[in-house]
C-alpha cells in the first residue's frame, strides 16, 4: 500500500506538479468554493448504489487498484455492458477541458480496471456537471502512453521527495485553493538573497 | 495571506466551554455567557481555572482551532496538540539543519539580525518623533555595531553571544521609551517579574510565543527543534527563535503604547508578597482587547510586498521559513521593520 499512488493524484500533477507536490508530499490541504462543490458533488454521487436497468449495470463508488502501475483509488461510476464491455465514469463540477487532465484520469481508471478484470477498455466517460453534459474519452494508444509517463513522472517526484517551482501559468494559480500555502507570486523568483544581504546594510 | 481568525480568551474563573453543533458555548454553572461559530475562530486561550469539554478539544485539534492554557497571570501551562500535521519530509530536514552548525548558524544569524535591527527600529524611532537623546543615539549605534558583527559571525555560539550583547544593550536603554509614564525600568528582571513594565513584558512575549508555536504547528514544523535556542526538553526553541523578529516591533512597541497613552496604570498591577508583581483581573481583560485590536491592524510585509494583518505575521513567518527549509528559497527572510 505504501507507495500507491491515489488516481486523483494524476489530475494534480496535469494540472500543475507543485500542486500535487504540495498535497501529496508536503500534505498540504486547503479548500476553496471549487473543492467545496467538488467534495460535495462526489458526497453525493458516492452515496448510489448499485442498480441494474436492462443489460447495464451501474456501480457506485468502486475502489480501483494495479499491482503494476501502484495505483489506487475510487472510482464514480461503473457501467458494465453485458459481461464484457467495462466503461468508467468520472463527475467533475466544473467544464470540458481542451487539455487532457480529467482525460488522464479516466484513461489511469481504465488501465486499473483491464488489470484487475484482464479485460480491454475501449472508452470512458466525464460527465460535467456545470454543463451537465457527458464527454466520452476514447482510451487512444496516445492517450495511454501520455498517461503511463504522467503516473511515472509522479511515482518519481514522490520518491525524490521534491517540490517544484510554480508554474509560469499564473492564470490556473487563481482557481488554485492552495494558492496561499504555495505563495506562486512569492516563490516563482527568488529574492531571498539580496533581501537577507540588505538586512546587514543600513 | 489566509484570513486571520477571532482568538477567544477566557478570563471568567469556573468558565466551561463546550461544544454544542457548529458553535462554542461559553457557560458559568448555569448561566450561558456566549456562543460562538467555531469556524470563525482560529484559536482559545484560557486563563486560570477554565474548563473545556473534551469533545470540544478533539473538535478544535481537527480543525485547526489552537486551545492553549495559561494560569491566570498568563503563565503557559498547556495546550490541545491533534494528530501531527504536514510532511515529514519538512520535519527531517528541519532536525538535519539543526543538527549541521553551518546551516544552523545561516539561520540563526537571519533571525538575530532582523531581531536587532527590529529594536534599533524602536531607538531610532524614538529619536525621530522626540529629538536628540545621546543616550539612545550610543545605543543605537551599538546595535549598529552588533548587526555588522552578526553578519560575520561564524558560529552559533558567537550568534548567541551577539545577541546577548544587543539585547542588553538595548534593555539599558529602554528606560528612556518610557516617557513620563510613571514607570520605572531597570533591565529586564523575568520568573518573576518585580515590576509592572517586566511584568507587561513576560505576558506579551509569552502570548506571542504561543502564536509562533501554534503558526510553525501549522504548517508542519517541529516548534520544540530550533536553529539558534538549544534543545532543551519541554523548551519550544524554534517558536523562540521565532519570537526574537517580533520582540521589538510587536511586543515591546505593543508595551511601550500601552503605558505611553496610560492605557495601562500603575493601578492595575498588584505587588505579591514575594515580591512578584501582576496585573490585576480587569487590567488584563483590557490588555487582551487591546492586544486582538493590534493584532488586526495591517502593514506591508517587507519581504512579501503584501498588506497583512500583525496577527499574521507568525503564520507568514512560519510559512517562509517551511518554503527555506523546502528549498525554495536560498535565504530565510525574517520580518523586519521597513
Amino acid at each position: 500500500m505504501d507507495d500507491f499512488l491515489p488516481l486523483s493524484a494524476l489530475q494534480h500533477y496535469a494540472y500543475c506538479p507543485r500542486q500535487f507536490a504540495l498535497i501529496h508530499i508536503e500534505q498540504a490541504w486547503a479548500e476553496n468554493r471549487y473543492t467545496a462543490e467538488g467534495r460535495i458533488l462526489h458526497e453525493r454521487v458516492d452515496s448510489g448504489v448499485a442498480e441494474q436497468r436492462k443489460d447495464v449495470r451501474f456501480e457506485r463508488s468502486v475502489m480501483l487498484r494495479s499491482e503494476h502501475l501502484r495505483l489506487t483509488g475510487k472510482l464514480d461510476l461503473l457501467e458494465v455492458h453485458g459481461s464484457e464491455r467495462f466503461v468508467p465514469v468520472e463527475y467533475k463540477r466544473g467544464k470540458p477541458k481542451l487539455v487532457d487532465w480529467d482525460r488522464i484520469q479516466v484513461c489511469a481508471q481504465a488501465l486499473c480496471i483491464e488489470e484487475m478484470r484482464s479485460i480491454q477498455v475501449t472508452e470512458g466517460a466525464i460527465w460535467y456537471w456545470e454543463v451537465r453534459r457527458r464527454e466520452l474519452v476514447a482510451l487512444s494508444p496516445d492517450l495511454r502512453n501520455l498517461t503511463l509517463s504522467m503516473i511515472e513522472n509522479c511515482h518519481s517526484l514522490i520518491e525524490l521527495g521534491q517540490t517544484p517551482k510554480p508554474i509560469s501559468d499564473n492564470s490556473r494559480c487563481r482557481a488554485c485553493s492552495l494558492r496561499d500555502l504555495c505563495g506562486p507570486d512569492r516563490f516563482r523568483r527568488d529574492n531571498s538573497v539580496r533581501y537577507a544581504r540588505e538586512l546587514f546594510e543600513f | 495571506m489566509k484570513k486571520l481568525l477571532n482568538t477567544l480568551y477566557i478570563t471568567r474563573q469556573e468558565s466551561y466551554l463546550h461544544k454544542d453543533r457548529e458553535t462554542i458555548v461559553i457557560k458559568q454553572g448555569d448561566e450561558k455567557l456566549g456562543q460562538f461559530p467555531a469556524l470563525s475562530l482560529g484559536g482559545i486561550l484560557c486563563f486560570g481555572r477554565v474548563s473545556v469539554s473534551p469533545f470540544l478539544m478533539g473538535y478544535c485539534a481537527e480543525n485547526g482551532i489552537s486551545i492553549a492554557f495559561y494560569t491566570e497571570y498568563g503563565r503557559f501551562l498547556a495546550r490541545v496538540h491533534g494528530r501531527q500535521t504536514g510532511n515529514v519530509l519538512l520535519r527531517r530536514t528541519q532536525y538535519r539543519w539543526a543538527d549541521c552548525s553551518d546551516r544552523s548558524k545561516e539561520i540563526a544569524r537571519l533571525f538575530v539580525a532582523a531581531k536587532i535591527a527590529n529594536s534599533r527600529s524602536v531607538l531610532l524611532r524614538e529619536l525621530r518623533n522626540h529629538g536628540d537623546n545621546p543616550r539612545l543615539t550610543t545605543a543605537a549605534d551599538r546595535l549598529a555595531s552588533s548587526l555588522r558583527r552578526a553578519r560575520t559571525a561564524k558560529s552559533v555560539d558567537e550568534v548567541r553571544g551577539i545577541e546577548g550583547d544587543a539585547a542588553s544593550c538595548y534593555f539599558s536603554v529602554f528606560d528612556e521609551l518610557l516617557r513620563g509614564s510613571g514607570f520605572a525600568f531597570g533591565g529586564r528582571v523575568r520568573r518573576p517579574p518585580t515590576d509592572p513594565i517586566n511584568a507587561l513584558l513576560s505576558f506579551i512575549y509569552s502570548l506571542v510565543t504561543q502564536e509562533c508555536v501554534s503558526a510553525l504547528q501549522g504548517v508542519g514544523l517541529d516548534p520544540y527543534v530550533g536553529f539558534l535556542h538549544r534543545d532543551r526538553p519541554g523548551r519550544a526553541s524554534l517558536a523562540l527563535d521565532l519570537l526574537e523578529e517580533f520582540r521589538a516591533s510587536w511586543a515591546d512597541r505593543f508595551v511601550l503604547t500601552l503605558v505611553n497613552r496610560r492605557q495601562i496604570q500603575s493601578g492595575d498591577f498588584v505587588t505579591e508578597a514575594s515580591g512578584a508583581v501582576r496585573l490585576q483581573e480587569d487590567a488584563r481583560k483590557k490588555l487582551l482587547t487591546l492586544y486582538q485590536q493590534r493584532k488586526q491592524e495591517e502593514l506591508t510585509h517587507p519581504y512579501l510586498q503584501e498588506q497583512l494583518p500583525i496577527g499574521l505575521l507568525p503564520h507568514s513567518q512560519a510559512l517562509l521559513l517551511a518554503r527555506h527549509l523546502r528549498g525554495d528559497t536560498e535565504c530565510y527572510t525574517p520580518y523586519v521593520v521597513k
